[in-house]
């Protein structure tokens, strides 16, 4: 297999970390060779934020340019446009409905751009999932991030691979029943999509 | 064999205790902070702890290679420029136990003020440098670089970049070997650096960099990747991942992990075995030059330019002209800019400053740099750490001379920033006499780089208990006259705290405090502030102050309930009384 590819994007604060650490752990117990980067620092003070992760028999680099992801998966609306160029051009994007302002839109300098994922769909499959919806659904808003990791494994074709383990070695134990329902409802909301 | 999945700094920290080091010092900064964060768990065999400021980090750990153990320091790359002194001396004494200086440098700067390629630090004071590229490279070559530090007695710089020390990738973990302490001995004409001994120990590190050399060019951290006679790619660190994958797979590579000083001889016989030879390398054209110096045609920094991170797509692109395939946004994006969190303490002291166009505010590096940003837009430089006070003091001098205006400057830092070099400029201020008030924004904490204690809040890495060095007593040691402590939050006390130094005869300071919110283990009471749309007119006076929880919709304000944390800073701010506060439960 050649190397894949995945950039998980939001906004700071938002559990991207812990969504790509599952996603790593479950890709190292299947076998394959991980990396992983992820930016510290200044950007999460509410910052847009962007972990890349990617995985093959051998990877070499930790990052990618342009053009070169076979998925991003968007915690936020306008976020999955902004890296949009990350996109490999079968590349696919799996994107939370969430809007979060940000501080020019909360100041009123400019609107929120609601229909932005139009442009994406233009030239990308485009799965928006109602992420925070299916997750206060389950009962905790929390683990949105887990459904989108859902949503993400369906898209990649990997949903059947073992996620279990990784969710239950990486989220604390008393909240291992919603995390696993969480990610099976990511996945089947993306089976609903593409039917 | 069991694959653990760790980032760059962890493995650092790994591979510390994997090689017996005994003693790790450092003060924090993005990308480096984590690996002291990953040493205590080892504190049975390994001291650890945060220093004040990098300068003390690294003489603190070269006191412990002195006394025979193997040690270490870390920092982000402009922590260098503060240790630098002790290292460049440091050089000609040699070591004791090994002695390493770890430097995480930032190219693209995701989280410092500037992107300098330290690489040059090891050439300027004539030391060794080790360049992992991956995980497992960053554990082994602490073991490699502990050997190298001893064998030929000199400083060893590790160093990292953001995509090195932040990424994650397999590690393979070993046992820790057991180094004894080597016995102390007295060496005066090693250890003590005055003229003399400088003088005769100069050609000895002359020597031991020759013997260096010589070593780089058979030893395993160099190594040559032959696939073919076309292209041979000379790289290290981060960039040669990048050139794995971004050039044909026909193309030879000389992986070099030990750069400086750089084996000349293998690049000369690499250069031999290839039509055309590229250098990659971030930043600056640190190897570029130097073999070029040697006389050995090569390319790279012509295409690849000096200028912020490389990737695979980029170098395609800069090499071989394939053009990106991704298609940019069809509009652009509205930015989404870091800003102070909702209930930041630093928010109440910037809304006062924005409110006094009169008094110039030298500001410093911390989560308060944020108070430049819009809408409160209150700080008119910020430099390096310690520069709020020192700064301020050299533009108070200069007004003085051009009848300006303005009142006065206020020299603004955080408490983990004073304790690191703001000290040295308030006395300072103190002892040249300027019109210069220094502003500490006491939160309490080491906030920007992730929480880390400091001097001043009563614990240390190890998370033990400490003594807990207070700001103003030190400020009233030096000889301040007034003091004025307040709450930042209070708008109201933080507005005539601001006044009565602006208009003080008599030297004065401010110690701004409040806590962090997200102090670890802190328990906040959970408040919210509401707006009454009824009463809100609109005015978006409460917007100045820049919190996240504020928008706009409808003419009226909102406030985000997810968000806000009920610090009432809008509320005070509001003039017609539209936003008050609710405790929840
Ligand atoms: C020489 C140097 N060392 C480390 C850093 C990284 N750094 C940036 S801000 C900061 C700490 C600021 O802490 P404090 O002054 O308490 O302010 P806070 O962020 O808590 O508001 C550090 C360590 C740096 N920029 N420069």
């Amino acid at each position: 297999m050649n190397t894949k590819s995945a950039l998980l994007v939001g906004v700071g604060g938002q559990g991207t970390i812990l969504a790509s650490r599952i996603f790593t752990q479950g890709l190292l117990d299947a076998g394959w060779d991980v990396k992983m980067s992820e930016v510290h620092g200044m950007a999460q003070r509410g910052g847009s934020v962007s972990t890349q992760v990617r995985w093959g028999r051998q990877v070499f680099s930790p990052l990618i340019g342009p053009g070169a992801a076979d998925l991003v998966l968007a915690f936020e609306k306008m976020e999955a446009v902004r890296y949009q160029e990350y996109l490999a051009p079968d590349g696919i994007a799996v994107v939370s409905s969430l809007e979060i302002p940000s501080a020019p839109i909360s100041a009123g300098l400019c609107p929120y751009p609601s229909g932005c994922l139009d442009g994406l769909r233009r030239h990308h499959r485009c799965i928006e999932v109602k992420a925070g919806e299916i997750a206060q659904s389950l009962g905790n808003r929390k683990c949105m991030n887990v459904v989108l990791l859902g949503a993400m494994a369906e898209a990649l074709d990997m949903g059947a691979m073992d996620w279990e383990t990784a969710i239950r070695n990486t989220v604390p134990s008393r909240f291992l029943e919603l995390n696993l329902a969480a990610f099976q409802a990511g996945r089947a909301a993306v089976r609903g999509e593409a039917v | 064999m069991k694959r653990y999945l760790m980032s760059g700094n962890e493995a650092i920290a790994r591979g510390a205790y994997e090689a017996g080091i005994q003693v790790c010092s450092a003060y924090p900064g993005t990308p480096s902070t984590e690996i002291l964060e990953n040493l205590p768990q080892y504190r049975d065999v390994l001291y650890s702890e945060w220093a004040p400021n990098e300068k003390v980090a690294a003489e603190m750990a070269y006191g412990a290679s002195i006394a025979g153990a193997r040690s270490l320091c870390a920092m982000k790359h402009v922590g260098l420029n503060v240790a630098a002194d002790p290292i460049f001396s440091a050089a000609y004494n040699g070591v004791g136990g090994a002695y390493i200086v770890v430097t995480a440098d930032d190219p693209s700067m995701h989280s410092s003020q500037n992107e300098q390629d330290n690489r040059h630090y090891a050439r300027a004071a004539k030391i060794a440098m080790v360049e992992p590229s991956d995980s497992q490279e960053c554990l082994d070559f602490v073991k490699a670089a502990c050997w190298i530090s001893e064998e030929f007695d000199i400083p060893v710089l590790f160093r990292t970049t953001t995509r090195i020390s932040h990424s994650k990738s397999p590690v393979v973990l070993g046992e820790r070997e057991e180094v004894s302490l080597r016995p102390f001995q007295r060496k005066t004409g090693k250890y003590v650096a005055i003229p003399a001994n400088a003088a005769r120990n100069h050609p000895k590190l002359e020597e031991n960099l020759r013997r260096l050399e010589a070593y780089g060019n058979t030893c395993s951290l160099n190594r040559m990747e032959i696939h073919g006679s076309r292209i041979g790619v000379i790289a290290a660190s981060t960039a040669y991942q990048y050139a794995r994958e971004a050039f044909p797979a026909d193309t030879s590579f000389l992986k070099l992990g030990l750069t400086n000083p750089l084996p000349m001889d293998l690049i000369r016989r690499f250069a031999g075995m290839v039509e055309e030879l590229y250098v990659i390398e971030e930043l600056d054209d640190f190897m570029e030059q130097q073999i070029r110096a040697a006389g050995i045609a090569c390319k790279g920094k012509e295409q690849t330019g000096k200028l912020y991170e490389l990737n695979p797509q980029l170098l395609r692109q800069r090499i071989f002209g394939e053009e990106p395939g991704g298609c940019a946004p069809e509009e652009p994006v509205p930015s989404r800019p870091p800003a102070l969190c909702p209930g930041c303490p630093h928010r109440g002291f910037f809304y006062t400053m924005a409110q006094h166009p009169d008094l110039l505010v030298s500001g410093d590096i911390g989560c308060y740099t944020l108070g430049a940003s819009e809408p409160l837009n209150a700080m008119d430089s910020a430099l390096c750490m310690g520069g709020g006070f020192t700064v301020a003091m050299g533009m108070a001098k200069a007004l003085e001379f051009s009848g300006s205006p303005h009142r006065k400057v206020f020299g603004v830092l955080g408490d983990s920033t004073f304790f690191h070099s703001g000290m040295t400029g308030a006395a300072e201020i103190l002892y040249n006499q300027g019109q210069v008030v220094p502003v500490i924004l006491d939160n309490s904490i080491t906030g920007m780089t992730g929480h880390q204690d400091n001097p001043g809040t009563g614990r240390t890495l190890q998370g033990d208990m400490a003594a807990k060095i207070s700001i103003e007593k030190v400020l009233e040691a030096y000889g301040y006259e007034k003091i004025l402590v307040v709450d930042p939050q209070d708008l109201s006390a933080m507005g005539q705290a601001v006044e009565e130094a602006a208009d003080s005869t008599v030297p004065t300071a401010i110690v701004a405090r409040r806590p962090c919110l997200l102090i670890p283990g802190r328990k906040i009471q959970k408040s919210l502030c509401q707006v009454d749309p009824q009463v809100c007119i609109g005015c978006r006076k409460c917007g100045k102050a820049g919190c996240p929880a504020i928008s706009f919709r409808d003419k009226k304000a909102q406030i985000d309930p997810a968000q806000c944390v009920g610090c009432t800073v809008c509320a005070q701010i509001c003039p017609v009384h539209a936003i008050s506060k609710e405790d929840c439960e």
